[in-house]
Order: structure tokens, then sequence, then C-alpha cells
């Protein structure tokens, strides 16, 4: 089995990497923008932003106090639900979670910028990991750990502060899973991320990269050593049109042009004609990165406008990037010149024969991201649901095997990192709870 | 127009709105400038001995984002030489005759009253303020709120202003008092022609927690300063109401504390002020809020009908009364208007906490706590109200149990989404009603 790292120690990120030409698009508050904004919170009762956090964050009391200066106890309110709250509160999609149901939202005034204080508090506070309080278990357990994605790290950082012990394998090189590679960088760079897995390995985690589960490491060896197995896989490659042309040069699948963008050594080349492929989040991501890189971006979706998966405030966005949405336009062949290079792709109009070509050097294809298969396979009881997402409880992550667990991606099918926190949370409380004797939890026997 | 206009003990003024004797009065070139852009007169930062301040004097504190709702200082009087006020004060007179001038004095025995007023009146001022407020540093040394919490000393110094004075003497009084009453008849006895009320109230402003010195720090050290600001007008407000009411007082009153604005002004003229004195807002906001003040007050006066100033002042005096004589027949519920809830819910831990325990949320019927006066389930209002912008989160008030107490009308954000609806009553019945018919037993309250 492959050495125990910190967090990024293995890992270098290349230092020409594409994503540092792109700046952070909601810079860190300053002290006076932060206490101003948090005295401006109602400090409401039974709080619907609380409601509509996934981790369930007691907004109004860390918000109360950095208002009364207390930025430590702030950070430490957060840390409390979210281990992972610095990515969270730069990296959630606010608008349709928190700010999206804070008061003043409904009263159409301005919400409480929560993600933004959340930043302030969690990076201004610069708590060391050995700050977060911790309680002992009267018996250690061991947990395994699949993946090294936010799921997993919310599940371990959750165990460890308990007393109990998390041992991570990941199949890559580096941690954090997307919240590393696919975030898009006004947004997050990948140092801060991999900064963030540091930090929980400082807390007592403890992480194997370059350890691929079901070659390197298999099911029964994992549930004769350890007590508990928690499966964080997230989702598989980006999944292909299966049209003419797709494996010619410039076709890429955006989960992996992104994570060369952020991570490895720029080409540096000129991005020219780019045709984004998809009508979810991820493709409104690639097309604006690729904006932001200088690209001249059209992102093209088989539906219309409506039918769009993305969020209304992204498309808004890519807008202003200067992306121009194309729609009804249903991908048929990808076009090559007599190099071999990528020059077009051929749309047809949604039900009409004609075709139209769109100019392209680069092709973007950001139709989702296929399932993980070949783990729940190896573990008694464990089921996968006709989607190919395995199948576990909601509140708890027990999958059909009471010793195996699972959540994020892998299981809810692809949803934000702060769901994965939330049920790789939730499964370690369940375990917590479960060991300490608690009854009250029917399926955590 | 209204007409704004008044004579304050002889005093004329073309508006009520004066500064008040403190920093926006310390020159001669800030009261002209005041004067331009409308105040109808000023009382000098008092004059009397030579002092010399501290450097840092001025502490404030903040409401939520709302900078300086109270304003504290451990300034003294003027710290500028005599001549020169002197002199300042005779070119303002000359150059604004129509415009109030009151020099506010303070200063130890009778001589140097004597040779003070006699100064200040050669140069032109139109009326003194003697200063027994001050209620930092200076009574200290036996003056300021020394004398004005000593009614004997009171009235003797009134007495020896009234016997050099040839303009009128107004005293401007200390809240630091048990009885405003008692000093204000002590004052008047002495021979004022008018009150000023109130001068800032004793206090410390905060603490410094790194250094653990109070504020505002002087070097290593504190001391106690005067509260001034929108926090204090509350209780000018009483003062000032429970001098007019008094028949033994009988002067006019110049109203101070917390004005910032034409609504501020209005109240203390409703309460009986003749004309009202301003410094904190003007060291906040400028000399220019006047403006508001003189439109929004003519406005007012028109909308009531009213053709002068005049006819606003004292009119809710009478309407202060004495607790035993309100109606406890009256009676008000909360009523929440749906539609513009948003949802908060902080009436309901207002209600819950600190008041009676009747807002509920939710569909179903709710147990009353076990104090309540009614029997029985507390039940939702039906149709159930879905919020506009709550949806299902809008509160209810259990109605048999609210006591009408307004803390839910008062935490509500929403101006306006919280009521107060008046319960029809047939009669009336005070509790000096119910003492007089031998219902109960002990008159105002407490002593029998
Ligand atoms: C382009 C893009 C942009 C996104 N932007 C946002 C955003 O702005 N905000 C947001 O909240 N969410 C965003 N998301 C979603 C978010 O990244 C995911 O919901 C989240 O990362 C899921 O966490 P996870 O732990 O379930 O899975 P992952 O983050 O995918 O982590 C799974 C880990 O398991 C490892 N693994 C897989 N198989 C094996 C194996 N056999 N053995 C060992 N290790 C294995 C993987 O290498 C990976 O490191 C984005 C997603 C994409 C694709
Ligand atoms: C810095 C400062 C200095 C003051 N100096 C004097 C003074 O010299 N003489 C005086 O009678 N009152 C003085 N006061 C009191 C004010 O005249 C006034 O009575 C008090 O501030 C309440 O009014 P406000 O709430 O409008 O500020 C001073 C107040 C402040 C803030
Ligand atoms: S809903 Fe908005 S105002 Fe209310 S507590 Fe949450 S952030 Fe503050
Ligand atoms: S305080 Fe006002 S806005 Fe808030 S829930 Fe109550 S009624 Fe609604
Ligand atoms: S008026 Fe007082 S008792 Fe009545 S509902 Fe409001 S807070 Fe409760």
């Amino acid at each position: 089995m492959s050495s125990s790292v910190n967090g990024s120690d293995l890992f270098e990120l290349a230092r020409d990497r594409d994503e540092l030409a792109i700046a952070d698009k909601k810079p860190l508050f300053s002290r006076n923008e932060a206490v101003s904004e948090a005295l401006r919170c109602l400090y409401c009762v039974d709080a619907p932003c609380i409601k509509a956090c996934p981790t369930e964050i007691d907004i109004p009391t860390f918000i109360r106090r950095i208002g009364t200066g207390d930025v430590s106890g702030s950070a430490l309110t957060i840390f409390a639900q979210n281990t992972l709250g610095a990515s969270c509160a730069r990296i959630c999609p606010v608008e349709v979670l928190c700010e999206g149901s804070c008061v003043y939202t409904g009263w159409h005034r301005d919400p409480i910028k929560i993600g933004r204080l959340q930043r302030f508090a969690t990076e201004t506070a610069a708590l060391p990991a050995s700050a977060l309080p911790r309680t002992g278990a009267k018996r250690a357990k061991h947990v395994a750990l699949i993946g090294a994605g936010a799921a997993s790290l919310a599940c371990a950082a959750e165990l460890v502060l308990h007393g109990h012990k998390a041992t991570i394998f990941e199949k890559k090189k580096f941690g954090g899973g997307l919240n590393t590679s696919s975030i898009a960088p006004y947004k997050l760079h990948a140092d801060d991320a991999l900064a963030e897995v540091a930090w929980i390995a400082e807390m007592g985690v403890e992480l194997h990269f370059g350890v691929a589960f079901g070659k390197e490491l298999r099911g029964e060896e994992l549930l004769s050593e350890y007590d508990a197995v928690f499966i964080g896989v997230g989702l598989g490659e980006d999944s292909r049109l299966g049209i003419p042309g797709e494996d010619g040069k410039g076709v890429v699948g955006a989960v992996e042009w992104i994570e060369q963008m952020k991570l490895a050594s720029s080409p540096k080349r000129a991005l020219g004609a780019v045709v984004v492929i998809g009508g979810g989040n991820t493709a409104i991501d690639a097309a604006r990165e690729c904006a932001q890189l200088g690209g001249d971006v059209t992102l093209v979706y088989r539906r219309g406008l409506e039918a769009m998966s993305a969020y209304a405030h992204e498309v808004e966005a890519a807008r202003k990037d200067g992306v121009t949405i194309a729609v009804d336009q249903t991908p048929r062949r990808f076009v090559h010149d007599a190099s071999g290079n990528l020059s077009g792709v051929a749309f047809a109009q949604t039900g009409a024969p004609s075709e139209t070509i769109f100019p392209a050097q680069l092709a973007i294809v950001a139709i989702g991201q296929s399932k993980v298969r070949g783990i729940a396979e190896q573990f008694p009881g464990v089921e996968v649901n006709a989607r190919g997402s395995i199948v576990a409880d909601p509140k708890t992550g027990v999958t059909g095997n009471d010793r195996v667990f699972a959540g994020g991606d892998s299981v809810n099918g692809g949803k934000e990192v702060v769901n994965a926190v939330a049920a790789g949370r939730d499964a370690a409380r369940a375990l917590i709870a479960r060991w300490a004797g608690a009854t009250q939890l029917a399926l955590a026997i | 127009m209204a007409d704004l206009s008044i004579e304050f003990a002889g005093i004329k003024s073309p508006n009520p709105f004066w500064l008040a004797s403190a920093p926006p009065a310390n020159t001669g070139d800030q009261v002209m400038r005041a004067f331009d852009a409308g105040w109808g007169g000023a009382v000098w930062k008092t004059l009397g001995d030579p002092i010399v301040n501290t450097s840092s004097r001025f502490g404030g504190i903040d409401y939520g984002p709302m900078k300086m709702m109270g304003l504290n200082n451990i300034e003294l009087i003027t710290d500028r030489p005599l001549e020169v006020n002197l002199r300042e004060i005779r070119e303002v007179k000359k150059r604004y005759p129509n415009h109030a001038v009151i020099a506010s004095l303070m200063t130890q025995t009778k001589e140097d009253w004597k040779v003070l007023i006699r100064r200040v009146e050669d140069a032109g001022c139109d009326g003194l303020e003697l200063n027994f407020g001050c209620p930092h540093g200076m009574c200290e040394r036996g003056m300021g709120s020394s004398v004005g919490q000593e009614p004997r000393l009171a009235e003797e110094i009134t007495s020896w202003a009234r016997e050099y004075a040839k303009t009128p003497v107004l005293v401007k009084l200390t809240a630091n008092t048990g009885d405003i009453v008692e000093i204000a008849e002590a004052v008047v006895r002495g021979g004022a022609h008018g009150l000023s009320l109130i001068n800032t109230i004793k206090s410390i402003i905060g603490v410094d927690l790194d250094r653990l010195v109070p504020l505002p720090r002087v070097g290593n050290a504190a001391t106690n300063g005067g509260y001034c600001g929108p926090a204090v007008k509350p209780i000018a407000l009483q003062m000032v109401a429970a001098l007019a009411r008094e028949k033994s007082i009988g002067v006019p009153i110049s109203g101070i504390g917390g004005i910032g604005d034409w609504r501020d002004a209005a109240e203390f003229i409703a309460l009986g002020s003749t004309s009202v004195q301003v410094c904190t807002a003007v060291m906040h906001y400028g000399f220019r809020i006047v403006r508001d003040m003189i439109d929004g007050l003519s406005s007012y006066l028109d909308a009531q009908g009213m053709k002068s100033v005049n006819e606003l002042r004292g009119r809710a005096v009478g309407a202060y009364k004495e607790w035993g004589d309100l109606d406890l027949n009256y009676q008000v519920v909360a009523a929440i208007d749906s539609q513009t809830c948003i949802g908060c819910q902080l009436c309901v831990v207002a209600c819950n906490d600190g008041a009676h325990q009747c807002i509920f949320t939710g569909r179903e019927e709710k147990a009353r706590p076990t104090h309540a006066h009614t029997v029985g389930l507390a039940k939702p209002p039906s149709p159930f109200p879905i919020g506009a912008i709550a949806g299902d989160r809008v509160p209810w008030v259990d109605e048999p149990e609210c006591v009408g107490c307004n803390l839910c009308q008062l935490v509500c954000p929403v101006t306006g989404c919280i009521t107060m609806r008046e319960v029809p009553s047939d009669s009336v019945d005070s509790w000096n009603d119910r003492v007089r018919d031998g219902r109960d037993r002990i008159p105002g309250g407490i002593h029998e």
C-alpha cells in the first residue's frame, strides 16, 4: 500500500497552469465590509437560510459573531456543521441555497451576502486544525473511505474529531476530488482546495494517494481490516455523444478539459473559436472559463433555453462574459480538416434535416458524467439503482450492507460540494451514534 | 405656509431652531454659516474662566450599522479667549440683527457673574443661558451640574444673574437630578425667565477591552463624560413634559436632547417647548439638517391646519397623565398582515421569550402555556394565512391571550406589517376609579 501523506505533499500543481489567469470574482471582504454586512442580518428565528443550507450551518449565529468581532467563534460555528465551510463559502450556488431563502430576498431587497461572510469568517480566523473541538470515543473505531472528495473528507473529519480513526484511499495523486480539479477558478483555485485537504489531514485523517479501489484494493480486504467503509467515489468520466469525429483532435470532455486547465501546465495556445456542447452547469462553467481565457465561445444546447439545467444566474453571467448561446441544435459530427485538426462542429436544427457547421478549434463536450462502476459489487448487500447510483439511506448514508456507507455524487447522481459534505458528515454521525450505543437511529444498529 | 417665528421670554427668533451651546456654536464663523443655512438662533458655546481641554474627548455608541446613536464628551466650556468670543458675538449680531444670539455662561463668584454678564450684554447678545448642567469636569470645580443639583444654590445664582442682567435669563438644567421639577421651581423662584433642558447625562460610553481603560481614553485613563444624541431623547422629552404640565413653572422652555429632524422638534414643541436646541445631530451631519426641520415642520403644521408653530406648543401636554388615570378597559391586539410579512419570526421569539407566549407558527392547534388565562388549545386562523412573501411561515396571534403590549410590532422589521387593532369597549375604568370606588386599595400603586 502506498505511503501516507499530507493532503498536497505528493502533488505539485503546475506553476503556469491556466486557471491562474482567471481572477477571483468575489474577493475576501475587508473587516469593515464584513461587519457592516453582518449587522444587516435580522437574526431570524427558525431562519429560512439555515433550512436552505444542506449542512444547516447556524447562519444567524455565525453572522452575529462577525458583527460582535468574535471571528474565531464565527468560524467555529461554521465548522461545527461543515468542515469544508471554507470551500463551500466560495463555491456554493448561494443564489439557490441560503441567500435565495434569505428573508430579504422575498422582500425584494438584497439578501445578506452569506457566502462572502462565511468566507470572511473562515479565512480571516485562519484556525489551525487543532482549534476544532474534539470529543473522545469510548473505543476508537477505524473507517476506510474510498475517494478523497468532499464526501469522504467531511466524513473522515467528523470521525476523527469524535475520537475515531479514518483512512482515505484515493486513486488520483491529489485530494479534494472535483473540488480541486473542477471548480471554476473565479470561485476557487486549486491551491486553496489542496490547502483545505492538508488542513483536514492535520486533524488526523490519514490519506493514501494513487490507490484505486477495485485494483490495488478490494472490498473484502476493507471489510476485514476496518470497522466500516464509506464510499465517496463521485462520478466517472465525461459522457460521450457517440457521433462521428469525437475521437479526433480538438474534442474533449468538459471535466477533463477543466482539470487540465486547473492543474496542468498551460499549452500556451490561443483558444480561438470554442464550441461547448451541453446545457448544464458544467457546460456553463467550461464556456465561461474559455471566454475568460480569451476564447470566442458558443454554447450549443439541443433543446430550448428553458430546458437548460444550468442555473439562471449562471446563464446570465455567461452572457456577460461574452458567451454566445445557441439553442435547439443537435450535434451531428465533428469536422476535421485535411491535417486532422478540428475545424467545426456540425449541428442540425432540432427536428430539421439541414446541418449548420459552427466553426471551432476546440469542442468541449459537457453532457454529464458517467457513473463509477464496479464499486458496489465488491460489497455484499450494496445496491445500485437503475441510474447507476449507489442506494443509500438519505439521512445516514447506510447502504444495504450495514457496515458500508456511501454519500456524495455517487449516491445523489451529482449535486454540489455542500451536499456531498452533508452526506459524508451524516454518515459519520450515524456511525458515531451507533458506536456510542445510541439506539435512536433505527438504521444504525 | 405656517409661521415658524417665535418669541421666547422676549427673545425674537425667525424659527424655533437654535444651535445648542456646544461645538457647533463655538465660533462666529460657525454661527454665521448656521444662520445662512437657516438656523433661527444660537446659544454660544459656554463662556467663562479660561480652561484647557484634553485631547481625545468624544466617544460614540453605535447601534447596528448606525453610527453614533449616542455621543459622550468630556469637553469643558470654551477654550478660546473671552475677548475673541465677545468680538465675534458683536460681529454676528451686527450682521444678523434678527437672529437670536444667547450667551451661555458659567463662572463662580457673584462678582465673576456680574462682570461676565455686563461684558456679554455689551457685546449685544439677546439673552443669557446659565449653564447649571455640565456633568463632567466643570462640576468638579463646583460649577455646572454641581449647581444644578442643589436647588438652593441654583436659586441663589439665578437671582444674582437677575440682579445684573438686562436681557432675559434662561437657566440650563441638568438631567442628573432626582426631581427635575424641584430644581426648575427653584430657579424660577430665583427669577429665571426661561428654562433650557436637558444638558448631557453623566456617563461612561464604553471600555477599551484591549487596554482595559474606559472611553474616551486620555493616555492611560479616562473620566465620566456627558451623554447626548438620539439615545437621550426619551429622557429629555419626559423632563420637558414634566415641567410643561407643572403650573408652578409657567416660563417658556427650550427643549434639548437628541433632536435631529422636524419630527423630533415637533414632539418637543407638542410637549411644551417654545424653542428647540440641537447639538449632536449638527456635529454628525452639519448645519444643513435645518432645511428638513424648517420644511418638514411647516408642512406638518399646514397639514394640521395650524397657522403658526405657537398653535402646536404644548398640545400633547394634557394627554400626559399619571398611570392611575389610564383607562384599564382600553384593549388592543396584534394583527399580522400576511401579505407583507417576510417570515423572520422575530415577533414569535419576542412574544414567547419576552412577552406573553401568544404568537405561533404552523397550521396545528397549539397548547397554551399553563399560566394562560384562556382554556383550551390556541386555534390557528381559518383560512390559514398564506403570505405573499413568507408563504406558510407567517405567524399567527392567539388573540384571546394577547395583552396588547406592542412588543411584536416593535421588533417587526417590516413597518406596518403588525398593527395593534383596537378592541371596542363601552366603558372606561382607571386605577384611580377603582380606588375611588373601593375596588382597589392602594392609590397609585406603591403607597397606602
Ligand atoms: C465542472 C464542475 C464544476 C462544479 N462546480 C461546482 C461548484 O461551483 N460548486 C459546487 O458546490 N459544486 C460544484 N460541482 C459539483 C461538485 O464538484 C461535486 O458535487 C462534489 O465534488 C462531489 O463530491 P464527492 O466527494 O461526492 O465526489 P468527487 O469530488 O468527485 O470525489 C470523488 C473522489 O473519488 C475518487 N475515486 C473515484 N473512484 C475511485 C476508486 N475506484 N478508488 C479510489 N478513489 C476513487 C476520485 O478520484 C475523486 O477524487 C462541480 C462539478 C463539476 C464537474
Ligand atoms: C462636545 C459637547 C460639548 C458641549 N458643551 C456644552 C457647553 O459648553 N455648554 C452647554 O451648556 N452644553 C454643552 N453641551 C451639551 C449640549 O448643548 C446639549 O445640551 C446636549 O448635547 C444635548 O443635545 P443633543 O442631544 O442635541 O446633543 C455639549 C455637548 C457636547 C456633545
Ligand atoms: S434569512 Fe437572511 S436575515 Fe434572516 S438570519 Fe438568515 S441571513 Fe440573516
Ligand atoms: S416580525 Fe414581522 S415580518 Fe417577521 S415574522 Fe413577525 S410579522 Fe412577519
Ligand atoms: S402585543 Fe405583546 S402579547 Fe400581544 S402578540 Fe404582540 S408581543 Fe404578544
